[in-house]
């Protein structure tokens, strides 16, 4: 028994905390192993769709970022413990928020910049206004 | 516990149960007699939000990177500087790593010190590998010229993977640090927490390892 549960504290569970699986399919060892065999599956995934011809050619690079959120979500559940519970509530909120942050940073940035490459600004107009 | 909190296994919040007994004695945690919530639950929810700022740091390497990709300025590209195979043990030895992280922490719940110390000491072992792999492929790299002062493309592909090298270092300090303080000090409640935001920090390197490995390598062989 953790130092959480012998304090009574019923109603939140820090995140990775092992108490967090005692309803849930990933707790105790099992768990981990689920764990490890669903990651190592999805990774040997990514490289079976990248050296053979499993899946047609043009859609490898979606196939490979579905796998690899995929082995993000398999991390959280059954490495980090982060499940739809309700004392997970405050975990979940925070891991949202973060998600929103990264996809702004990272969606945000090719978009312009792929704009940017393809339309550039003509450059006497550049010059005009970086004088 | 309380019996409201027995009642209600699935509320415990007891959201929109509050008002039938009045705020004041609500026993949910954070309101009336419930109190504030115990001192692991705060530490370890701190730790993840700082983790979360960390994933928004390796958003802002990601996005250079993905920009930056194919400006080789006609030096090398990503096509020319992956390993696969040296890629694959990488993964493998730090999801293993990982692995054998989480069954620490259960040792360390059931108060276990040697099987604890054995698991965080494999780990490390673990950890060690993968690095010395990163440091061999950036030293093949400079040596054959493809240093990150090559081209911008290079650039943003040594801060990236470096930046995560990084963190695997300082998370291999830290694990000694956590196996000499179990072995001093044992199961106290301060190390405990301390030990559960380690595996947080493990786990959660491993996570952005698989974004590099899938973004920055295989895409890299795809193209």
């Amino acid at each position: 028994m953790s130092e959480q549960r012998r304090s009574g504290d019923d109603h939140d569970i820090a995140p990775g905390d092992e108490q967090a699986g005692r309803d849930e399919p990933g707790s105790g060892v099992t768990g981990y192993v689920v764990g490890l065999v669903l990651a190592a599956g999805l990774t040997a995934a990514s490289f079976l769709v990248l050296t053979t011809d499993l899946v047609w050619q043009p859609a490898i690079p979606a196939a490979l970022i579905a796998l690899a959120i995929a082995q993000m979500g398999v991390h959280l559940v059954f490495f980090l413990h982060i499940t739809t519970g309700p004392d997970n509530t405050n975990n979940v909120l925070a891991l949202a928020f973060g998600v929103l942050v990264v996809a702004l940073v990272l969606l945000g940035s090719m978009w312009i910049m792929a704009h940017l490459s393809h339309e550039p600004m003509p450059m006497d107009e550049a010059m005009k206004r970086f004088r | 516990m309380s019996a409201p909190a027995a009642a209600h296994p699935r509320d415990p919040y007891q959201l929109g149960r509050g008002h039938e007994q009045g705020e004041g004695q609500s026993q949910a945690t954070g309101r009336g007699e419930g109190g504030p919530a115990s001192k692991r639950v705060i530490t370890a929810y701190g730790f993840w939000i700082f983790l979360l700022s960390d994933f928004v740091v390796f958003a802002g390497f990601f996005a250079a990177y993905a920009v930056l990709r194919d400006q080789t300025a006609g030096g090398p590209s990503i096509r020319d500087v992956v390993d696969p195979s040296r890629i694959a043990w990488q993964t493998a030895l730090l999801l293993l790593s990982s692995f054998t992280a989480g069954l620490g922490s259960l040792a360390a719940a059931k108060g276990k010190l040697w099987l604890t110390e054995a698991a965080l000491l494999v780990t490390g072992l673990l950890g060690f590998g993968f690095l010395a792999l990163e440091f061999g492929e950036f030293a093949i790299m400079i040596g054959e010229g493809a240093g990150p002062e090559r081209s911008a493309f290079l650039s943003s592909f040594f801060a990236l993977v470096g930046c995560h090298g990084l963190h695997v270092a300082a998370g291999l300090l830290w694990l000694g640090t956590m196996m000499a303080q179990l072995w001093a000090k044992g199961f106290r409640a301060d190390i405990g927490r301390r030990l559960l935001c380690f595996n947080l920090f493990w786990h959660a390197l491993d996570i952005i390892w698989v974004a590099i490995f899938t973004m920055v390598y295989l895409m890299g062989m795809v193209a």
